[in-house]
């Protein structure tokens, strides 16, 4: 994170110190009844925060954790987007799916974009066709690193939030979702070299724009 | 497009050294870990692994201080092995910033370790490292327990393409397996000679009467998220990946296998790409003398039809 230009980052154990800081990344190593065991206490502070327009960042299973519920586990996810998390099909591919995979970028739809309240200005519309804050100057086929043994599948109703694809196997795996101030990567833009970087400046630049309204 | 196939640049370190040895000996210096780390990384590498090769034999710790400085340059993912004994160390290792651990003669000796490391960190984390050697005694093994896969040699190319296993009258399991390629030494492939490949602890100098096939296979139901796997056949000789032990393996599991041992050219990592289904290749003198770039290794990979990232 300093590396990538962030001011003050700090891995917080509870979210009492929430309110000090201008973005939060879910990480994603470990699995889903245990992460989310690890925030049970907090999970209504980490939900109202999300829900305040705060910038948050889900990798890999701390995207999945965004989600309804996942079939690694059996507690109920954070409910931020409708949707569950599906394994891998061991019979057709290896799992875990690890190494470099490139990611496709999706066409942008500008009518859902109103839906989401992103309003136009915020969006470099030259950057690429995908509209995406968090892959602005990301080109389509980059390579980025992939550890996973889920994906997600977003709800009918979410289906517009995701911004990139991947291909595995027979699988086009949802890589990249955006949605207002939610991002999720089923990658790991930590250890995906120069357009990891990339992406990780995005989210901090998001991060410094946006005024977190709270509605206390 | 599809996951690409790994390259993988290994540092054997010694007290904060770089080594390379031949045949599980060290022998010579090589660097600076944590400069190689920012080169190979520049040049290309998709991830790296770093081996305390001295750790198992006289109980050092894997140096923490090492893994946080290499983790504060590079942003490709990176393993740590040598010397984790149990779920503290691993996680020490993991808490200073390395993206997995790899253990091989703890996982033997105590396998609850694969699974306790699992279900905290997730199996991402959890590369166990097999060590294998053909072992050429046969006539004693206890055939109603069936628990070694036996090869011998066939005489054509590419055998075990075609999936042939022979069973014969005392109902033994015969594999024929792969000679390295066409124009390979035979001093590794004595023609005619049954054996099986036994997994070795403490860096290779130790027997353990497990068959490497049998042990890939629980490995994987324990909860490792990958094997690194090593032949000490062809380690250190620059004659090619062991394809046989290689095949093998990645036909028992369904998680990714790295090769190592062996490479001592690009063509090498254009073989066990071709001719196996592993998912990354390791390779460390190579790279270390400047012989090879990671960069051109990759540019020749990829001009010869195997998917890799440039």
């Amino acid at each position: 994170m300093d590396r990538n230009g962030a001011v003050n980052a700090s891995i917080i154990r509870d979210m009492k110190s929430l309110e000090n800081f201008h973005g939060l990344i879910l990480p994603g190593v470990g699995n889903f009844d245990p992460a989310i065991i690890s925030i049970r206490e907090d999970k209504e502070m980490l939900v109202a925060a999300i829900k305040s327009k705060m910038p948050v960042l889900g990798i890999c299973l701390g995207m999945e954790m965004l989600f309804n519920c996942s079939q690694e586990g059996t507690l109920e996810g954070l409910r931020i987007i409708d949707g569950q998390v599906l394994m891998l099909d061991k019979k057709k591919v290896k799992v875990p799916h690890m190494g470099w995979n490139s990611i496709q970028l999706v066409e942008h739809k500008w009518n859902v974009s109103k839906k989401t309240r992103i309003a136009e200005s915020e969006i470099d519309r030259g950057s690429n066709m995908s509209g995406s804050r968090l892959l602005h100057r990301v080109g389509d086929n980059s390579w980025v690193y992939f550890v996973h043994s889920y994906r997600i599948l977003p709800g009918k109703t979410e289906r517009h939030i995701v911004v990139a694809n991947s291909q595995y196997g027979d699988n086009k795996i949802p890589s990249v979702i955006e949605k207002g101030n939610v991002f999720g990567t089923q990658f790991h833009p930590e250890k995906s070299g120069p357009i990891g970087s990339q992406i990780i400046k995005n989210f901090l630049k998001v991060c410094s724009s946006t005024v977190i309204a709270k509605d206390k | 497009m599809p996951l690409t196939k790994r390259i993988i640049p290994c540092l054997d370190v010694d007290n904060g050294r770089v080594v390379k040895g031949v045949h599980f000996a060290k022998v010579k210096d090589a660097g600076d870990p944590v400069a190689l780390a920012r080169k190979y990384s520049d040049e290309g590498a998709d991830e790296l692994v770093f081996l305390d090769i001295t750790a198992s034999q006289e109980g050092r710790n894997t140096m923490k201080n090492m893994v946080r400085r290499v983790a504060r340059v590079i942003d490709i993912p990176f393993t740590v092995g040598g010397g984790i004994k149990k779920l503290d160390d691993a996680r020490a290792i993991l808490l200073n910033g390395a993206d997995k651990v790899s253990i091989n003669t703890a996982a033997v000796k105590n396998p609850e370790l694969i699974g306790e490391l699992m279900s905290i960190f997730g199996k991402q984390c959890v590369v166990v490292a097999i060590d294998a050697k053909r072992n050429y005694e046969c006539d004693n093994i206890d055939n109603d327990k069936n628990d070694k896969n036996i090869f011998s040699l066939g005489r054509k190319r590419d055998y075990m393409d075609k999936d042939k296993s022979i069973k014969n009258e005392n109902n033994i399991k015969y594999n024929q397996t792969p000679m390295s390629s066409e124009n390979n030494s035979e001093e590794f492939y004595e023609q005619g000679k049954k054996f099986w490949f036994e997994v070795k602890i403490y860096g290779g100098k130790e027997g353990t009467g497990i068959d490497a096939i049998q042990w890939a296979k629980k490995i994987e139901s324990l909860g490792a998220g990958e094997i690194l796997l090593t032949s000490i056949d062809t380690d250190g000789t620059e004659y090619g990946y062991d394809l046989g032990l290689t095949k093998a393996i990645c036909r028992a599991v369904r998680i990714p296998v790295i090769a190592s041992g062996g490479c001592g050219e690009p063509k090498h990592m254009l073989d066990v790409f071709k001719r196996t289904d592993v998912d990354a290749a390791l390779a460390a003198s190579i790279f270390h003398y400047d012989k090879f770039s990671v960069n051109k290794v990759k540019k020749y990979l990829k001009d010869n039809g195997i998917q890799i990232r440039i």
